[in-house]
């Protein structure tokens, strides 16, 4: 069974997370970040998934629905969402180990023996029965799925390990020069799982992986499952924009989206995506639903976005449904959905900070 | 349960003059838009109109058809008590034979029909591209009191002789239906949408059924006998985008009229949305140094090459240096770089190599490419 944690995910994204949690940000043209830990899940035979939500959960409540578009409004199976709900009054849990002491009940309902666990800032697309294999194979108590980043800022907030020889882990810090990152997917046996949450809230703590892995790991055999392909942290305004136009490079691109191995969405149904006569597209991936007459340059445009004549779009992010009018300049900016930029409107951004516009808003 | 109005569609259609694009798929299954099987525009109208009580009458070659609808989902059809029903020929005790024509078809399954109970039947084809509201059409039927209602659009003069044509006075009665005249008397071309008052059209279907010399056809029997017989018929203007996509040229014509800067018809149209099946694939990716113009693409594609007036479905890959015109590339093609097609139509996962050149003239039919005949053509 799958569990994705959103307890200690917080709202890096600024004006993209006023009115949403980080694990319903739009990414990728089509995409929301919680679609590809989720398309993992369901590509690795996983067919019963929770999630841990906490605030602004609307638009992921909207977006998941019952999980039909990921296969999970089945008999044998489902999406379980699992928004704060504390009944009792005794219960002295706190922060993610509270959602585990409340919504229990789920976890032993469940025939399976083993959880995934992950957040939705680690976006993949892969199976995790490898994981899977390679924790059941080298008998560890908790396996985590870790892989080798060149370093960028948004690693700082990420835990690292060290490993020996048989890829035990050694140690798991904050060490921000260890290249050897842990992506937030481990695999641990449900019956450990429960000792080792009662031991927490017995303990009064508040983070399950840091009060209850990290600080066992002496009397705990923890794997690490190396994975080569590629991946990317989302987890600051920074990484989001860096990486989000970092797949318009074509090898990065095919790597993330293979012809096989899709990754799930809600359905949209759009029109695809028409290109006028004085449309011109240079390196950017654009979504359906689309009208273009203008130029779009290292951009990325979701589905339903209305580009007028004569404007021009650079180094962007175009969120669903917006509209650029006739002859409108916009560089370095990110924009929610919805947002109109009226007519011969300049709007430019730095590339290390991007401008962005909150979602709704006319420029 | 009871019913007011049940919708019966006709997806049987052989679409011979569509040569190798239905070859192996019934007409209703061939790709449409980018993105579309013809089937999901009357499906949508359908969904739109709010009439979800839908038998799908299909017989050639049904099996990416019947794929495609399933228990109908996209389009709002899985419901607990109607919904669509997917109805093609049976046997019964005494026999039974494949269907003999449109009426036949229809004959076949009154006990489907009777099982609602309905007042009127709507028989519609999956053969058309157009945008409708079929609560209007059942609205001038009930107020004119009419027995049949068939939805009518005016044609050009000059292409009256491939239609049939509804002669009517000036509040739309019909008195004669000529089937592809000489010299047509009206331009109100019968769209082969009809609205029947279902006990009426049992009594005739019943008659043509017992008569070795019909043809079981809507056009050329049943609706004929009615005039004869005085029943009240009348036309319902359609006013709209309609095409039949019966030939290899309509068809390609239907796609480059997607793709002008103002439409007459447009794919993408909030109040009026087309459904469809969705295959997940990624954003399309355009590449540095390409050049898109007047053309329509569809998720998965990676460009890397020039089109121009081209319709592109998912997953189609445009290498480097490749020029595509006046063209239509169905799901996983693939074209190779500096090739050159012109006027084609690809058929799904055709690889096209490297250096290819195929031009179709403009005075002759768009060429349709598949894996088999690619080699004989280039």
């Amino acid at each position: 069974m799958g569990l994705i944690n959103l307890e200690h995910e917080h709202d890096f994204l600024n004006e993209l997370n006023y009115f949403r949690c980080g694990a319903a940000t739009p990414f990728a043209g089509r995409y929301r970040l919680i679609d590809f830990t989720l398309s993992n899940m369901i590509k690795s035979d996983i067919s019963e998934v929770a999630i841990f939500t906490t605030s602004k959960y609307r638009s992921l409540l909207d977006h998941l629905g019952s999980g039909a578009d990921w296969e999970l409004n089945k008999r044998h199976g489902g999406l379980f969402i699992l928004p704060p709900q504390w009944q009792e009054a005794t219960d002295i849990s706190k922060g993610d180990l509270r959602h585990f002491r409340n919504n229990w009940d789920y976890f032993e309902t469940s025939k399976a023996d083993y959880v995934l666990i992950s957040s939705s800032q680690f976006v993949s697309n892969m199976d995790y029965q490898a994981l899977f294999n390679s924790h059941l194979e080298s008998k560890a108590d908790i396996t985590l799925l870790t892989t080798h980043y060149d370093l960028l800022p948004e690693h700082d907030a990420c835990l690292k390990v060290e490993v020996d020889a048989d890829n035990q882990v050694k140690t798991i810090t904050n060490d921000t020069k260890n290249p050897h990152v842990f992506s937030g997917v481990y695999v641990i046996k449900k019956s450990l799982l429960y000792a080792l949450i009662e031991a927490c809230i017995a303990n009064y703590k508040e983070n399950f992986f840091l009060d209850g892995v990290i600080t066992n790991l002496n009397c705990l055999k923890v794997h690490s499952y190396y994975y080569e392909g590629y991946s990317v942290i989302i987890n600051s305004i920074d990484s989001y924009y860096k990486q989000s136009l970092a797949l318009l490079e074509i090898d990065n691109y095919r790597q993330l989206f293979s012809e096989w191995e899709r990754v799930y969405t809600k359905i949209g149904n759009q029109a695809p995506t028409k290109y006028n006569s004085s449309a011109k597209v240079s390196r950017s991936m654009i979504a359906t639903g689309g009208v273009i007459n203008g130029e779009v340059d290292n951009s990325i445009l979701f589905r339903g976005v209305k580009v007028g004549k004569g404007a021009k779009i650079k180094n962007s992010i175009i969120l669903q449904h917006c509209t650029i009018r006739d002859g409108a300049h916009i560089e370095n900016v990110i924009l929610d959905k919805d947002v109109t930029i009226t007519e011969d409107q300049l709007l430019k951004g730095a590339k290390e900070q991007p401008f962005i516009v909150a979602k709704n808003k006319t420029v | 349960m009871k019913k007011e109005c049940v919708t019966m569609l006709l997806a049987g259609g052989v679409g011979k003059r569509l040569g190798l694009l239905t070859q192996n798929i019934a007409k209703p299954a061939v790709p449409f838009g980018g993105r579309y099987r013809i089937i999901d525009f009357t499906l949508s109208n359908c969904l739109n109109s709010r009439m979800y009580t839908v038998g799908v009458l299909t017989q050639y070659s049904p099996l990416e058809l019947h794929k495609h609808i399933g228990v109908g989902k996209p389009w709002d059809m899985d419901r607990m008590e109607d919904g669509l029903t997917i109805l093609s020929p049976f046997t019964v005790n005494d026999g039974g034979s494949w269907y003999l024509g449109t009426a036949d078809a229809i004959t076949k399954n009154i006990n489907y029909i009777e099982g609602y109970d309905p007042e009127y039947l709507i028989v519609l084809s999956g053969d058309h591209i157009y945008h409708m509201d079929y609560t209007k059409l059942l609205q001038q039927h009930k107020e004119k009191g009419a027995d049949v209602t068939i939805s009518a659009i005016e044609v050009p003069w000059e292409e009256t002789s491939r239609f049939g044509i509804l002669n009517t006075t000036d509040d739309l009665k019909i008195y004669q239906f000529e089937e592809k005249p000489m010299k047509a008397k009206n331009n109100l071309a019968s769209m082969g949408i009809y609205i029947f008052n279902w006990k009426i059209l049992k009594d005739y279907l019943e008659d043509d059924a017992t008569n070795n010399n019909s043809n079981h056809d809507f056009g050329q029997d049943i609706l004929p006998a009615m005039i004869e017989n005085n029943l009240s018929l009348y036309a319902y203007r359609f006013e709209g985008y309609w095409k039949d996509v019966g030939t290899i040229n309509s068809y390609w014509e239907a796609h480059m009229d997607l793709l002008e800067d103002h439409l007459p018809f447009s794919l993408n149209n909030d109040e009026w949305r087309i459904y469809s099946h969705d295959s997940n694939f990624s954003p399309q990716l355009i590449d540095k140094n390409t050049s898109i113009h007047h053309s329509l693409v569809n998720n998965g594609c990676v460009i890397s090459g020039t089109i121009d007036h081209t319709v592109l479905f998912e997953n189609v890959e445009i290498k480097k240096d490749a020029i595509v015109k006046e063209s239509i590339l169905l799901p996983g093609v693939r074209v190779g770089e500096n090739a050159f097609l012109q006027r084609v139509i690809v058929q799904e996962n055709v690889t096209i190599p490297a250096n290819t050149r195929i031009i179709a003239n403009s005075d002759s039919e768009p060429v349709v490419l598949s894996n088999e005949n690619l080699e004989s053509i280039s």
